[in-house]
């Protein structure tokens, strides 16, 4: 029998020092590469931008309301869809705080007596403020309770004085790639624009919003002055509004632009009418019940139906999305 | 470059931490659900966090087999099989977050979803396809199957191109993600097409 004395060992089959030391942070390296690359960046806890929180008065109590339980503040300045300022939903909160919001004029503009500019200071005189407690449903399937400080739309609209032949209202968004970042990125074609038939922008439902829960509106719920139609898709709800154009003919809004099969221009909530990619029957309140969170039914026009139905009577909704 | 050999405790080793990483995704859900840390929709959270962690794990175990073939270093065909498999853990968990955390086992609701909406249905096909490649992974089963085992395993490249499908058709305008992985399975298909380098041209004579 032979037995190798451990001397038979050739050179050549020892691993030198450096060449296993090599070994030994490759493998590391490898781990820990592998261990970030399966860590997204951010945990789902937000780092707020720091705002200033100013708070609004006098409120006084709006004749709408619900009775339903509040969407807590956190999530309505945490989880926002506002491209301006990144596609994730934590993206608003993170990247806003860059607002220039004074001074902010709006421009009145179209089928107006005359055109005119209007200071933000001078549009909160118009109307005193209100708080409007209403339910916003997002297309994408979600659902909040949010508590609006505003005024109605048609205030704005009696002093703008719209002429006759204006039978659409065109809003258009800030889009300043120095303030805002993701207007760096063409995922949509800037600025943001909305448009509503002007008897549904008369509707006294339909608010300009200038804060929540009492305060000033943050960068990332659309400050300083934003768009509040509450039978319709969260996203008819223009933010940071720098235009108003009174128009004849239907604008084509941007969503329209960007996906006229899944975007109409009514958008009014409708559990009948499913989106390409998103069911519509159902939907999943924000902030209530954590991991056991069931879905709710979503109501025609949001549960405004008996407020706003008489606008669309005899119109094709399925047509009309 | 890669060792062509390792010895096989340092082959245990790797596996370990392997397994453990693997396991990390999941674990960062448990932690941050115990400290209510999942954001304001905790349940899109969940069910999209496995869903990424599956196509990832994915992707892991289709980049095994070029990296392989290139380096000449065998022992990382050993990883395969766990990465395949935990691949198909999170895609169990991301089945299972819909059907339960999201649809509440409401079959009627999940069937009129799946059959209307095109990204559901391809998620679903993809899931389906990696279930008999899951349960033929055994060692058993490798031999039982024979020559039939590699063509059948071959299917994991249909279910990973529905997988990131199913992705690209579910985001609402921003691709860049689902475009990024389609380009890094694209990328790894493409390496099977190169031939494999020989083994001289590796080990040091």
């Amino acid at each position: 029998m032979l037995i190798r004395k451990p001397t038979d060992i050739p050179p050549s089959e020892i691993t030198p020092r450096a060449v296993y030391r090599a070994r030994r942070r490759f493998l590391l390296a490898a781990g820990a590469g592998l261990a970030a690359s399966l860590l997204p960046a951010a945990a789902a806890g937000v780092t707020v931008q720091p705002q200033v929180r100013r708070k609004l008065s006098p409120i006084v109590r709006g004749p709408y309301g619900t009775d339903e339980k509040l969407t807590p503040y956190e999530y309505v300045t945490t989880y926002n869809n506002f491209y301006e300022f990144g596609t994730g939903k934590s993206d608003p909160a993170r990247n806003a705080g860059t607002l220039r919001k004074s001074p902010w004029t709006v421009a009145i503009e179209g089928e107006v007596k005359k055109p005119k500019r209007i200071a933000l200071e001078d549009l909160l005189k118009l109307a005193p403020l209100e708080e409007r407690i209403y339910r916003m449903r997002c297309v994408e399937g979600w659902s909040m309770v949010i508590p609006w400080v505003g005024f109605p739309l048609a205030k704005l609209i009696d002093w703008a004085e719209p002429t006759g032949n204006a039978r659409y209202v065109e809003f258009v968004s800030l889009a300043d790639p120095e303030q805002m970042p993701g207007v760096r990125v063409p995922i949509l074609d800037w600025p943001y624009t909305e448009g509503l038939r002007l008897d549904e922008a008369r509707h006294p439902l339909t608010l300009l919003a200038v804060g929540l829960y009492g305060e000033a509106l943050l960068d990332q719920n659309g400050a300083p002055l934003r768009l509040v139609v509450p039978w319709k898709y969260g996203f008819k709800g223009i933010k940071s509004i720098v235009g108003i154009r009174f128009v004849e003919r239907q604008p084509v809004t941007t969503w329209m632009r960007a996906s006229p099969r899944e975007y109409g221009f009514y958008a009014n909530v409708n559990p009948e009418v499913d989106h390409p990619r998103w069911s519509q029957a159902t939907e999943r309140r924000i902030g209530e019940g954590g991991l056991f969170n069931r879905r709710i039914k979503t109501l025609m026009f949001n549960g405004y139906a008996e407020q706003v139905g008489q606008l669309y009577s005899g119109m094709d909704l399925r047509k009309y999305f | 470059m890669l060792p062509a050999k390792i010895a096989l405790n340092w082959l245990r080793y790797l596996k370990g931490v392997v397994f453990l990483l693997a396991l990390l995704p999941l674990a960062r859900l448990l932690v941050l659900g115990v400290l209510d840390r999942l954001g304001a929709n905790p349940v899109e959270f969940v069910l999209r966090s496995n869903g990424t962690s599956a196509l990832t794990l994915l992707l892991a175990t289709l980049a095994i087999t070029p990296l392989q073939r290139w380096s000449g270093a065998g022992w990382l065909l050993a990883l395969r099989r766990m990465l395949g498999l935990f691949a198909f853990f999170y895609a169990v968990l991301h089945v299972l977050s819909y059907v339960w955390l999201d649809q509440w086992f409401d079959w009627h609701a999940i069937a009129q979803d799946v059959m209307e909406h095109r990204y559901l249905l391809v998620g679903l096909l993809a899931f389906l396809l990696l279930i008999p490649l899951a349960l033929t992974s055994t060692d058993g089963m490798m031999r039982r199957l024979g020559n039939r085992w590699r063509p059948l395993h071959r299917l994991v490249y249909l279910a990973g191109g529905l997988g990131v499908v199913h992705y690209l058709w579910l985001v609402k305008k921003d691709l860049t993600l689902p475009l990024a992985y389609g380009v890094v399975l694209g990328l790894l298909l493409a390496a099977r097409l190169y031939p494999a380098r020989r083994r001289s041209d590796v080990m040091p004579s």
